[in-house]
This record gives C-alpha cells, sequence and structure tokens, in this order.
C-alpha cells in the first residue's frame, strides 16, 4: 500500500493518555478533510483499542502502546499494537457484551463499538507477545490540501 | 467530566458533561453515587446535552448505576443524548432499561 502520509505515537499504557491518543490520531485525519462524525467515529474506535491496551492488555503494569496511522487518498487505516498479555481467543472477544471482567461493570463492547464505527477490522498477534488491533475507515470527505507523496510539505 | 444534580419536586436531575472514558469513569462512578444517595427521589432524569464524549466505557457506568437504583425502585431515563452516544446506546440495547425521553 502506498500511503501519502503516516505517523506513529508511542506511549505510555496510562488512562490519561487515552484522550491524548484520540484527539491526536483525529487531528492527523483532519487533512483528509473528515465530516465531524467521521472524525468522532475514529476518536471513538481508538478510544476503545486503547482502553483495552490499558485496561487488558497491561493489567498490573504500565507498558508501552503504539498506534500507526497510514493516510491514502481516501481511506484511514490504524493500527494499534501492544506487548501485553494478549488474547486468548481472538473470536469470542470480538462477540458483543464479552468481557473477561464482568465485576467491574464493563459492557463488553468495545470491539463491537470498533466494528461498527470503521469499515473493516482485524485482530491479530504481536510478533513476540501482545496484540495488534489493524482498522481502516473510508471517508466521504474530499481531499483539502495535500497532494503527491508523503514528502509534501504543509 | 463533570456530574451535576438539581432536585425538583420527585425528579433528580443529573448532567454528565466533558469526556466519559476509562480514564473519567471512575470518577463519574463516584460522583453519581454520591448525588444519588443524598437525596429523595422517585426517578432519575440524566441529560447528556453537554458530554462532548464517551466511548463504552460510558455504558458500563450508565448499566452500574441502573443496577443500583433498581434495588431502590428508581428507574433512570436517558435525555440529549448526542448522535454518537445514542449509536452506542442503540447497538448495547441500553434504552431497554434506561429509556430515551426528550
Amino acid at each position: 500500500m502506498n500511503y501519502m502520509n503516516q505517523m506513529t505515537l508511542k506511549f505510555d499504557s496510562l488512562s490519561i493518555n487515552e484522550g491524548f491518543a484520540r484527539s491526536a490520531v483525529a487531528a492527523f485525519c483532519v487533512q483528509l478533510n473528515p465530516t465531524l462524525d467521521e472524525i468522532t467515529d475514529i476518536k471513538t474506535a481508538v478510544s476503545e483499542a486503547v482502553t483495552n491496551c490499558v485496561v487488558h492488555a497491561y493489567p498490573k503494569t504500565v507498558g508501552q502502546i503504539e498506534i500507526w496511522v497510514g493516510l491514502t487518498m481516501n481511506t484511514v487505516h490504524i493500527e494499534v499494537r501492544d506487548d501485553g498479555i494478549g488474547i486468548a481467543d481472538f473470536e469470542k472477544v470480538r462477540e458483543p457484551f464479552f468481557t473477561t471482567r464482568p465485576q467491574e461493570e464493563r459492557a463488553g463492547m468495545g470491539f463491537t463499538v470498533m466494528e461498527s464505527f470503521m469499515d473493516t477490522l482485524e485482530l491479530r498477534k504481536n510478533d513476540n507477545k501482545g496484540v495488534i488491533v489493524s482498522m481502516s475507515k473510508k471517508l466521504q470527505g474530499k481531499l483539502k490540501a495535500v497532494a503527491g507523496g508523503s514528502n509534501v510539505k504543509l | 467530566m463533570q456530574v451535576n444534580s438539581r432536585l425538583y419536586l420527585d425528579t433528580l436531575y443529573l448532567t454528565i458533561g466533558g469526556e466519559l472514558d476509562e480514564h473519567s469513569a471512575n470518577y463519574a462512578r463516584l460522583n453519581l453515587d454520591e448525588q444519588m444517595s443524598n437525596a429523595d427521589f422517585k426517578q432519575i432524569i440524566i441529560d447528556l446535552s453537554n458530554l462532548d464524549f464517551m466511548d463504552s466505557t460510558g455504558i458500563g457506568v450508565l448499566i452500574g448505576r441502573y443496577k443500583k437504583m433498581k434495588q431502590r425502585g428508581i428507574p433512570i431515563f436517558i435525555s440529549n443524548p448526542s448522535v454518537h452516544a445514542d449509536k452506542i446506546f442503540r447497538m448495547t440495547a441500553l434504552y431497554d432499561i434506561m429509556p430515551k425521553i426528550n
């Protein structure tokens, strides 16, 4: 895939970084001139993925979360990866209302929300340990400022 | 994240404003529980018009409050959700237990 612009964010798995992460990704996507609705979809999906890392990937420790975003002319590709404890059953976690921690007032709707707010959602194992959540969304908004490759100066 | 309350007749009006996510969920829980325990009322209306952002963590928070109030026989209603909050509520069938009102 040829991306016209990419960025990577790496930060500690602290819940206070959730707002930062979703806002940073949203700000990066603004160059594709998305609608407010599309931006909120993306922010919500990123928030769900990062929350999963904070709560489930690193339950008792603070680890690293890495978010990569790649833009093509009209599509946002996002990967959220962790080096945490991993997911035992990739099918099961995607079921609505499934949670490994029912005693904690958790809805178990994280992946369902990601799935419905984005166009594609894929889960896979990170190389050694942890999980990569890969998702994409095609935007209806038109390209605003950028043309050409990722070396364009804004 | 801010929680405010106002008691009028037999209704407790709660407003949740700001951003409700994993980071603010605990604060929201404690705050909502405190406001709900301090007054005498027969129903609760939660107004979300000032809620700027919410992910599915918000569902957990709301369902938790619903369970507590159910023990006291007090119904909770949701008003003014954003388009996105509304989408998440429909997805999770939240309105089955906490109906939306205008």
